[in-house]
């Protein structure tokens, strides 16, 4: 195993924990306008309330590891999706500030306001990063260049935008769950209703958009083909979504939780054995693909960057268990609460 | 226009819009250990009440400095891609370890800062306040080591990557402690201490104009007043060794904040108006040789002049003179607003002395206003390079972006700013009206009904 190989499975472990993380607070989101009085509401915002900046933080550091160790796909994909990227940045500015702002006046038309911005600004940027996963798998016009050559348009093609929907179904799902956990009473039993029809939603868009990629995009499974022992990562991701109603039905939300998270990363580790080596897949010209040999940083800089992985790291993964410990539990409001 | 422009207004606008937020975080950081470490030590009450105020104002203030920030880490490869591609190696590590470091480090414990109050205990709470005041400053270490790298590159090597140049690094250490690293950085974390320490002090006197939460206001104002002496005073040591600094590693920069063009001894003005086409500053006072001095402790000891530069090698003159000149001159005023607050308190007239409070009240706008002006005469002055004498700027944009997007983007963070800012406004005014919780002054209509509340 070499330091591009290594670097590229670090930036899918941030990018990993950044869909795990951010991924339940973004289903919170979704599901945020069916729940209907203000202190509902409020325990909604206030269930991801300590931890949604934190989760957010997965995602800057891992596009700051993207532009470290692969500068060219950092360069290629934030300007060639220029468009898609300028929407995702307004809609995470949007959430950030629907949930800031949300609790600072009690007047009805502000908070019903806020609440619609959190809820679809959720929605979209779930929306967004399944185009862009979708876009990557299919593939994208790369010039000679290492510039993209293709438009906005050509990005919101039917197949992206199916792996879209996955992902608002995926994360919609995981966020259910999240929900049934922080909350208690009868509006954990409505939560609790929400998760199966979630589940379904989830498993209806999971198989298209499996489907679809089998038939038309077989590239994705070349891997697969010449090393049999990955199937048993499929194997295991169906295991883990199957899990999920189960444990449901038997009231062991933590567990179904994690099997949500294991789910979301399983979802990943296949889509990374897909697309390996390629990072960004050019579509027609596959010469011109950015793969993690030639779109990488020197190999010293990636070793630097490894020890400083190695040292900051498990402060990482300390200070996130931390946090998530001290808010275990179901959500109280108090004074300090949104 | 050309796509050049457009993204440099963009990245202007936008990070001028987010350097509103960070100095404040990090000055106001520092004051809150200062704070908490009181009540942790005294146990009395009002530095409690003093802390968990401030808390509520850092807490909405970095919501913002996170908003507009995660748009600069974007905007490098949205708009910069050609730049992205040739620094990725070097300037990517800085901001990937800022990530690891320092961002994970301040979100965390802010979490029990803002929220944890009564799920903590006393101790970890104030450890928390300690490491979020430690990583929003750890941040600003890698932000301007990154930045001084475009200033003054080193530790690189220049690369031919499958046809394309770029930068790579050859010594880590050398990179981060590149030439300017050091002094850029103690410049421009005494700058954001400042800041904080000015919003403080503006609050506490608007409190004691209008003679609510006069204890509060004491107190707060004494803790803020004590770094604003001490960041304004050090600010005289930073400024000094930048510039001198910048005698040596940007020649060009210097002769421009001084409209200094044939090489030759050098004044010093005070202020003055640069005429480009005559090479001269009009309507300026100066002293003469000062500059020589200051730079060489010689006052004839010639400075290199702009002339002695390639017309296409000089920076845009009499921007960077201005911006300079004001900020210097913001930086004195801050040294005298400082200083009279200490006499005054010594006289025991500062809490009394109504003009003063009320210069007081605007003087926050002061350090905000030479935050933004150095760096515009840092950044423009570094100009018409994007790395020093390495890659320049018309060469650094994203080829595959045209000026259409750039205008709907441009457009776009148009509107979104100016609500952003307008509720950033709002909240903070609201904040700052209502007051700190618990206190023991009457507070008008809203503690009465409090009060009511309590009873039942």
């Amino acid at each position: 195993m070499d330091l591009n190989i290594i670097w590229f499975i670090l930036v899918g472990v941030l990018l990993t924990g950044y869909a795990i993380l951010d991924g339940f607070d973004l289903g919170v989101g979704a599901l945020h306008l069916l729940t209907k009085t203000d202190e509902e509401r409020r325990i909604s915002i206030n269930s991801i309330g300590p931890v949604w900046d934190g989760n957010e933080v997965w995602l800057v550091t891992g596009g700051g590891a993207l532009f470290a160790a692969f500068p060219d796909v950092y360069a290629t994909v934030f300007s060639g999706f220029y468009i898609a990227f300028m929407l995702l940045l307004f809609v995470l500015i949007f959430r950030a500030v629907a949930i800031e702002f949300r609790s600072k006046q009690e007047s009805k038309r502000w908070r019903g306001a806020w609440d619609i911005a959190f809820s679809v600004s959720s929605i979209i940027i779930a929306l967004l990063m399944g185009v862009a996963i979708g876009n990557i798998i299919r593939g994208i016009p790369v010039g000679a260049d290492k510039e993209f050559a293709g438009t906005f348009l050509g990005l919101l093609n039917p197949y992206s935008l199916l792996v879209g929907i996955t992902t608002v179904a995926l994360f919609t799902m995981h966020g259910a769950i999240y929900l049934v956990m922080k909350t208690e009473g009868e509006l954990q039993n409505k939560v609790r209703t929400w998760v199966n029809n979630t589940i379904i939603f989830f498993v209806i868009c999971f198989v298209t958009a499996t489907m679809a990629t089998l038939i038309y995009y077989p590239n994705m499974i070349t891997h697969f083909k010449d090393n049999p022992s990955f199937f048993l990562v499929a194997i295991v991701t169906m295991l883990a979504i199957a899990n999920i109603p189960r444990e449901i039905n038997n009231k062991r939300e933590f567990r179904a939780f994690l099997s949500s998270a294991s789910t979301i990363a399983l979802l990943l580790v296949l889509f990374a054995i897909g697309i390996f080596p390629n990072i960004v897949l050019s579509n027609p010209i596959v010469e011109n693909s950015l793969t993690i040999y030639n779109a990488s940083s020197s190999q010293k800089t990636l070793m630097i960057m490894l020890i400083m992985a190695i040292i900051g790291m498990p402060f990482v993964v300390a200070y996130t268990i931390i946090i998530h410990k001290i808010y275990k539990g179901k959500v109280k409001l108090d004074d300090t609460s949104y | 226009m050309d796509t050049e422009i457009l993204a440099r207004i963009q990245f202007a606008f936008t990070i001028a819009f987010h350097y509103i937020y960070p100095p404040i975080s990090i000055g106001l950081g520092v004051l809150l250990v200062i704070m908490e470490g009181m009540y942790v030590k005294t146990g009395n009450k009002i530095y409690e009440t003093i802390t968990k105020f401030w808390i509520k104002i850092f807490a909405l203030v970095f919501a913002m400095g996170v908003a507009t920030g995660i748009v600069m880490e974007f905007e490098f490869g949205t708009n910069w891609a050609t730049y992205s591609r040739f620094v990725g190696d070097v300037f990517g590590s800085a901001l990937a370890a800022e990530g690891i470091f320092a961002f994970f480090l301040e979100s965390g414990f802010l979490a029990i800062l803002v929220f944890g109050w009564n799920r903590v205990s006393t101790r970890m709470h104030f450890f928390s306040t300690i490491m979020v005041s430690f990583g929003s400053m750890l941040s600003a270490v890698w932000i301007v080591v990154a930045n001084s790298w475009q200033q003054t590159p080193a530790g690189y090597h220049i690369v031919n990557n499958g046809g394309f140049l770029r930068a790579e690094i050859t010594d880590f250490w050398a990179m981060v402690f590149n030439p300017s690293s050091v002094d850029r950085l103690i410049h421009t974390l005494s700058g954001a201490w400042l800041t904080g320490a000015f919003l403080v002090l503006s609050v506490s006197a608007f409190y004691l104009l209008k003679n609510r939460h006069i204890d509060f206001a004491k107190k707060s104002m004494k803790i803020a007043l004590s770094l604003a002496i001490f960041a304004s005073l050090f600010q005289l040591f930073t400024g000094h060794q930048s510039a001198q600094g910048i005698s040596s590693t940007q020649p060009a920069k210097l002769a421009a904040f001084e409209g200094h063009y044939n090489t030759s001894p050098a004044p010093l003005y005070l202020f003055g108006w640069v005429n480009n086409d005559e090479q001269k500053v009009n309507f300026g006072v100066s002293i003469p040789g000062m500059l020589s001095y200051l730079t060489y402790g010689d006052f004839q000891k010639p400075v290199k002049g702009l002339n002695d530069f390639k017309p296409e090698d000089r920076p845009p003159v009499n921007i960077v003179f201005q911006s300079y000149h004001l900020m210097v001159a913001i930086g004195f005023t801050l040294i005298g607003l400082s200083l009279l607050s200490l006499l005054l308190l010594r006289k025991d007239a500062l809490f009394k002395n109504k003009l003063f409070l009320k210069i007081l009240v605007g003087s926050v706008l002061l350090p905000q206003a030479a935050n933004q002006l150095g760096w515009i005469s840092a950044e423009v002055g570094r100009q018409p390079w994007i790395v020093y004498n390495l890659l320049r700027t018309k060469d650094a944009i994203s080829k595959s972006v045209g000026s259409g997007e750039i205008i709907f983007s441009l457009i776009l963070f148009t509107l979104i700013y100016a609500l952003l800012f307008v509720l950033f406004i709002f909240l903070l005014d609201r904040k700052i009206k209502h007051g700190p919780e618990d206190a023991t002054e009457n507070d008008g209509v809203y503690s009465e009904q409090k009060a009511i509340f309590k009873n039942k």
